[in-house]
């Protein structure tokens, strides 16, 4: 872990972003609590925080794309602008998101210049050699790599990023804010983003660097501030904040309940059943996230955590295993013979239950019912002569899913699309369970759900546990993990941790996800 | 979703005493059905309205003439709707209703009666008529299902490829004098109705079954209404949108010989510009474009919808050269009564 030798000028510096005293609720939930906070000129300053504590609520503020309920917000040393006045913030302010924003079809030049394609209001006819020459000159004198006649589409994720920074930049904007800038690059292309941060810090550019990956922040900032739960918690020079302090300002004094409840789970090596998932050298590429040779198993009777961030490829792992991607090596086996690979139905054949990661994109089916989405994955067990669907069987084992995860609905035949979040989430898992599956891969099942039913869908995971089904469970949410047995920690699509012995502890868990050395 | 739940470790938390979830909800049995017979009360003022406009119209040879008219239709629209019901389209099912019965005539047809002269066995002719609609279904399901080409623009070219093969192969002529075989399905009658008739009802009450109780149908309305969820759940989206394409095709191939039959001929254009009165009869009577959503039984009401529309117009005073105009303009009143009434069909 090397540090920057902070050569900052001698005079101090004139702030290119200023929050002060900055709060924001959103009804009950308070998002913002009195944040103050500066970016300098030639300056990079880390913000980092759990997810919910409230990075997300700041950047828009500090955008101008919502507006606080108290406090200021100053750029470029003037009061912020009217929020109706998108230009004025664009010329002073731009973040770069983890989604682009780039317009694929449209060339490198074009989306340099997306909204202003004509440099004077006297003609609306576009100069084309003009623009490309200016697009041109503008990488040349930031030093970035990119061609300007290239279609925006086929450029990498690297790429993109340097295009938005670009069109920024020519928009007049010193205040940049790179949110996650390197959740999906290779480490080479992150080792260029930090080439690319010194270069404009040099120049006197003010960076916001929001990272989950805390190391970055020591290799690449000069002060870093700490969000939690809305409040800025710590803040400093990064010299003077040690890894330790970092973490147990994310996480404050949350009390441990979750992790010495995980003790209740221990099992015992020898309590377990035979090996059901046993997922070997498994390489994927994802925009998503890829993963690396990946290898791991899961025996009868326990539940695997497979824990990391966004990007970090644990969710691609599960969509792998079951079918959904098609890796590029590796071999999954299930209750010891492998499968083939890339085919959802031939894995699901064999009892494996899959819950999805969004149950917008793939849970349910919303115009059909309660019942019916329960039993989409066992329509061939339900189906008697000539294909007919049993509809007294189907209700059955629908009800049997109705009552276990105590899901709340009119009818077994009301659509799911009106039940509210948590119990569409219910028959998501409902329609895994309904499978009577010895292994059972979830990802990320209580997002977006009340207390309540992620009790219920914890709880019901823990009882799919202990009958003896293999449960892969992919999820960022530490209090998922209260129904584990065991953890392995991914980082960058790689396997960088694992914690065989509940209980765990808090710190070192986030210390591991988040990428750094984790104290022994 | 109060603090004090959220504060009850785990192992307390007692399965609450939810109220037992019924199986059926009679309301929305109810109010489902009310959705799909939507049409019937439109259906109603228009058979009195044609019976007030020309008292030819209640006439038993009229109506049958409606019903044989509507069958050659219904059969389409069936075919349409099935592939509606899974989130795609085929445009060139007119093509296929028109070629299947052309090629399957030219080759039974002798030389006299602008045939090949091969005459061919009339069975076999048919079995030629449902093979043309099976290739070019298969065609059109690979390339579109699994080459994952743009449905609209694909079946468009397709369509317009068949058409003008149409045209090509027999220069605008006709071909007549066909088999009774061949056309018995047009022209023959049991029981005083068109054997079409029957043919098309059962066919509408077949699909209907068979999307409400066999586990592809329904596996349809979880494709239709969300493609991920069903891959998600092991469904075989492929294998079934592509199986989907070819039952569709053949349909269409058999609409195709009820309309030969009819009118004993099989012209070079025969099955231009059906394709817009099918998506409208399928629309009208609930089937959703987006996928996912409608039934057999609104589909029927809209090809009867339509066909008692066209008939009027026709025994009407209107001049010939505004029927089009009318029959659109209709077209849009029906759609517009029926996202009134029946927004959220299940």
């Amino acid at each position: 872990m090397q540090r920057n030798s902070s050569t900052g000028p001698v005079e101090s510096p004139a702030p290119v972003g200023e929050a002060e005293n900055v709060s924001k609720s959103f009804g009950e939930t308070k998002a913002l609590i009195d944040v103050s906070l500066n970016v300098l000129s030639g300056e990079c300053h880390g913000l980092v925080g759990r997810n919910g504590a409230g990075k997300s609520t700041l950047v828009s503020i500090l955008t101008g794309l919502s507006r606080q309920d108290r406090g200021s917000i100053r750029l470029a040393g003037q009061p912020a602008p009217n929020l109706a006045d998108r230009g004025a913030w664009l010329a002073r302010v731009a973040c770069v998101y983890q989604r682009s924003m780039v317009v694929p079809p449209l060339t490198v030049a074009e989306n340099v210049f997306l909204n202003r394609p004509t440099s004077d209001r006297e003609t609306a006819l576009v100069n084309w050699r003009r623009m490309r020459r200016d697009a041109h000159e503008l990488m040349l004198e930031w030093g970035f790599d990119v061609d300007v006649d290239q279609q925006a589409g086929r450029l990498t994720v690297e790429q993109r990023q340097v295009v938005e920074i670009a069109r920024a930049l020519s928009i007049g904007a010193r205040f940049l804010i790179l949110d996650e800038p390197t959740a999906a690059l290779e480490k080479a292309a992150v080792e260029r983003l930090f080439e690319r941060v010194r270069r404009l810090r040099e120049r006197g550019v003010g960076i916001l660097y929001i990272s989950h990956h805390l190391e970055e922040i020591y290799e690449i900032c000069d002060r870093v501030s700490v969000l939690r739960d809305g409040a800025l918690v710590a803040e400093g020079d990064v010299e003077d904040i040690s890894q330790a302090r970092l973490v147990a300002a994310m996480v404050g004094s949350a009390p441990p309940r979750r992790v010495t409840e995980i003790a209740a789970v221990k099992k015992t090596q020898g309590a377990l059943g035979a090996q059901q998932l046993d997922v070997s050298g498994l390489t994927v590429h994802s925009l998503a996230g890829s993963v690396y040779e990946v290898s791991l198993a899961v025996r009868a009777g326990e539940c695997v955590g497979l824990v990391g961030l966004d990007g970090s490829g644990s969710a691609t792992v599960a969509d792998a295993v079951v079918g959904l991607m098609k890796p590029h090596a590796g071999t999954i086996a299930i209750h010891g013979t492998p499968v083939r690979l890339g085919k959802v139905d031939v894995v699901l054949e064999r009892g494996v239950g899959y819950v999805p990661q969004d149950r917008h994109a793939r849970g349910f089916a919303p115009q059909l019912g309660v019942a019916e989405n329960l039993t989409l994955s066992i329509l061939e067990k339900l189906s008697r002569t000539f294909g007919i669907v049993s509809s007294k069987e189907r209700d059955a084992i629908a009800e049997r899913q109705v009552a276990g995860l105590q899901i709340v609905a009119q009818s077994l035949e009301q659509p799911v699309s009106s039940l509210s979040g948590g119990n569409q989430q219910k028959v998501v898992v409902g329609r895994a369970f309904a499978v009577e599956p010895s292994v059972l891969v979830v990802v990320n099942p209580t997002v977006g759900v009340d207390v309540a039913s992620k009790e219920a869908l914890l709880d019901a995971l823990g009882r799919a546990r202990d009958q003896g089904v293999a449960v892969l469970l992919v999820s960022d949410d530490f209090e998922d993990l209260r129904v584990c047995t065991r953890l392995i920690v991914m980082v960058r699509g790689r396997i960088a941790h694992q914690f065989d012995q509940p209980p765990w502890d808090r710190q070192r868990l986030i210390s591991a996800v988040e990428g750094l050395e984790v104290a022994v | 979703m109060s603090k004090a739940v959220a504060e009850t470790p785990a192992d307390q938390v007692q399965p609450k005493a939810t109220r037992p979830v019924s199986r059926r909800d009679m309301r929305l049995v109810v109010l489902n059905w009310f959705r799909e017979l939507t049409l019937v009360p439109v259906i109603v003022v228009l058979m009195i309205a044609g019976t007030i406009i020309n008292p030819i119209f209640f006439t038993s040879s009229n109506l049958i003439n409606i019903a044989q008219g509507g069958a050659a239709l219904g059969m389409v629209v069936v075919a349409e709707s099935l592939i509606l019901l899974t989130g795609k389209f085929d445009i060139s099912l007119q093509g296929t209703y028109g070629l299947a019965p052309l090629l399957g005539a030219w080759l039974i047809a002798p030389r006299a009666s602008e045939g090949l002269g091969l005459e061919l066995n009339p069975w076999l002719g048919v079995l030629i008529v449902l093979g043309v609609g099976l290739v070019v279904g298969t065609f059109n399901g690979f390339l579109v299902i699994k080459a994952n080409f743009n449905a609209f623009i694909f079946t468009l070219a397709m369509s317009i490829l068949l058409t003008g093969l149409q045209l090509g192969w027999l220069g605008g002529k006709t071909v007549y004098h066909l088999p009774e075989v061949f056309i018995y399905l047009g022209a023959e009658s049991w029981f005083g109705v068109p054997v079409a008739v029957w043919v098309t009802l059962a066919t509408f009450f077949v699909a209907a079954w068979f999307l409400r109780y066999h586990r592809v149908g329904r596996a349809m309305y979880a494709i239709g209404g969300n493609l991920e969820a069903a891959r998600a759940a092991g469904i075989r989206v492929d294998q079934i949108r592509i199986g989907v394409f070819m039952v569709a095709s053949v349909l269409a191939a058999v609409g195709g010989l009820m309309q030969a039959g009819y009118v004993t001929v099989v012209t070079a254009g025969q099955g231009s510009n059906l394709i817009f009165e099918v998506f409208a009869a399928a629309v009208i009577g609930g089937i959703s474009l987006e996928g996912g959503r409608g039934r057999m039984i609104g589909a029927l009401t809209g090809v009867i919808l339509l066909s008692l529309v066209t008939n009027i117009l026709t025994i009407s005073n209107i001049s010939s050269t505004w029927i089009d105009a009318v029959d659109g303009a209709i077209i849009l009143i029906a759609l517009g009564l029926a996202r009134l009434i029946g927004t959220e069909r299940v």
